[in-house]
């Protein structure tokens, strides 16, 4: 059963399952990042409030956040033929994957950057400094370990979401749990995918976290 | 003559859900260039908000500020920002950037203006010896007491070679060794560099120790304004009074609940003087003259405007003739005589 074959498509699982984690957490930062910024700069407390953004913003977080991933993986199809040229495979997944984790990690850097004491913002004020400079010298640098551990945060639940995307022939270790210990009853293979899994997503929380506190002045 | 910092009719109105909130209210003042000048009041009494409105962090609802004759209402936001960078500040709770470290904190505002990251951190370490920090450059925040945290910050309001500091309670979190410690380096500061210096505080000490005039804020109005020492000893409205007499540190007169219960109904008077010219016994030769004792409930000395000075207060004998008599002896060896029934109501 653990033939050369075997061992190959799982390890192969493993490159797929990394390879959509990481570009769609990446992309989902690239959209997620300056949707979390604008999000707690328009805030009523925040730097520059603008209640019309914030609320568009807001609702549009609420809504994709509320759509079960399975279903916005589905109802993505068009959209990600439209723009990768197929639904399935592992490129064909990152474009759900995307749009499902941006909202998320954005809602994880607004409540990070939430978190940056007033008083420093105050102090950059204070000093003349224009709201670019303060999300960029002071919101972003003093939140930044909180970020990180956002990020951490991101990735275990966008591998989640990639395991998911097995049924629609997604690719990677979630794919092959669902084909080999669902559809043929190998709960081997299953357990061994499961495992791997399980490993990947401390992997990624331990470097995460060891990160963050070394990054962290506060702890010294 | 114009102030540096010119204050007319201000007044600022917090609009919340359901209340507008009248914060400050016909605010009047003029501080000049060089001076340090101190702004005192209760908690709540507004001062916090009114220190804000000399920057803009506080919009004023009404009224205008005037900076070097230039009005901050009239500003662009660019010009606005450029202003700021001319009037550092200074917090109670110091705001640094907690994950930068100590030369980096200084850099902040020089990397804002935009100078070069070297020369930046030259005029840094010059600005770090002024504050006597030298040798935690390298230091994060954490890593320093609130008396190092507060120096940083001097240093770092420094920076950009204000012509205004404004200390928003600067001291209140720290002990009191520490609060001297930092305020003769604002006075240093003050004299070395002719910074004018507003400093908001609780504390009639603080005031007392660098202040040469005060405003006093009380429920959003400015009730007194004045030289420290005149306002010291004749303090007019019942807002200075208290804040003088009842003090929240212990060089203040503190008085205990007894000692106001004692002093309530009869006839106290508290008398400044000034230690170096009190080389006449004035109160032993007022009790030879007269014949009557007088109980003294309370006596210190303290700073005031750099030179000492005496405090008491005398519990006097019955007989408004008399006592009359008494306040007129000592007016005429020039100290001054306040009722003290005023404080204790």
């Amino acid at each position: 059963m653990w033939s050369k074959e075997v061992i190959w498509m799982i390890v192969e699982g493993i490159g797929d399952t990394l390879y959509m984690t990481l570009v769609s957490t990446l992309c989902g930062y690239i959209l997620g990042l300056p949707m979390g910024i604008t999000l707690a700069v328009t805030d009523k407390n925040g730097i520059k409030p603008n209640a019309v953004v914030y609320k568009i913003l807001d609702v549009i977080a609420n809504v994709i956040r509320s759509i079960p991933f399975l279903i916005l993986l589905i109802l993505l199809i068009p959209f990600t033929i439209f723009l990768v040229g197929k639904s399935y495979g592992s490129t064909g997944t990152i474009v759900p994957l995307t749009v499902a984790a941006a909202p998320f990690i954005a809602r994880m850097v607004e409540s990070s950057l939430n978190e940056v004491d007033k008083g420093v913002i105050e102090a950059a004020q204070s000093m003349g400094a224009g709201t670019f400079t303060i999300i960029w010298r002071v919101m972003l640098v003093e939140a930044r370990t909180s970020i990180l551990v956002g990020a951490t945060i991101a990735i275990g639940t966008v591998l989640g979401y990639s395991a998911m995307a097995g049924i629609v022939g997604g690719g990677g270790l979630g794919d092959i749990a669902i084909r080999y210990g669902y559809y043929r009853w190998q709960a081997d293979i299953m357990l061994a995918t499961v495992i791997l899994l399980v490993v990947l997503v401390q992997i990624f929380q331990t470097i995460g976290m060891r990160l963050s506190n070394k990054l962290d002045k506060r702890k010294l | 003559m114009a102030g540096i910092i010119e204050v007319q009719n201000l007044t600022k109105i917090f609009s919340t859900k359901d209340a507008e909130v009248e914060a400050l209210q016909g605010i009047n003042l003029s501080i000049q260039a060089g001076e340090i000048y101190g702004i005192i009041g209760m908690s709540g009494a507004g001062k916090s908000t009114l220190v804000r409105c000399l920057n803009f962090l506080e919009r004023p609802t009404e009224g205008t500020v005037k900076i070097e004759d230039k009005d901050l209402g009239a500003m662009t936001e660019k010009e606005l920002r450029k202003q700021r960078s001319e009037i550092a500040m200074i917090f109670q709770h110091f705001n640094l950037l907690m994950q930068k470290n100590v030369l980096d904190n200084i850099c902040f505002p020089l990397v804002i203006a935009g100078m070069d990251k070297k020369e930046a951190r030259k005029r840094a370490e010059g600005l770090l010896d002024i504050v006597g920090m030298k040798e935690k450059a390298k230091a994060y925040p954490s890593q320093l007491s609130g008396g190092q945290k507060q120096r940083v910050a001097i240093a770092r309001a420094l920076a950009g070679n204000p012509k205004i500091l404004l200390c928003d309670e600067a001291t209140s979190a720290l002990d009191p060794q520490t609060t001297q410690a930092i305020l003769a380096l604002l006075k240093d500061i003050n004299k070395q560099y002719g910074i004018t210096i507003v400093i908001i505080t609780h504390e009639m000490a603080v005031v007392r120790e660098v202040c040469s005039h005060v405003a006093i804020i009380s429920g959003g109005h400015l009730v007194e304004q004045g030289r420290v020492f005149d306002i010291f000893s004749h303090p007019q409205t019942k807002a200075a009074k208290e804040l003088i007499l009842k003090g929240d540190n212990e060089t203040e007169l503190n008085l205990e609940d007894h000692q106001r219960d004692l002093m309530r109904g009869k006839s106290c008077i508290r008398i400044v003087f000034s230690v170096n010219s009190s080389f006449e016994p004035v109160i032993a030769n007022m009790v030879l003259k007269f014949g009557q004792p007088v109980n003294i409930m309370k006596a210190d000395t303290m700073n005031v405007e750099g030179i000492a000075r005496g405090e008491m207060i005398l519990q006097l004998p019955e007989g408004e003739e008399l006592q009359e008599q008494l306040k007129e002896y000592l007016r005429e060896r020039g100290l001054a005589v306040e009722e003290v029934d005023g404080y204790v109501e």
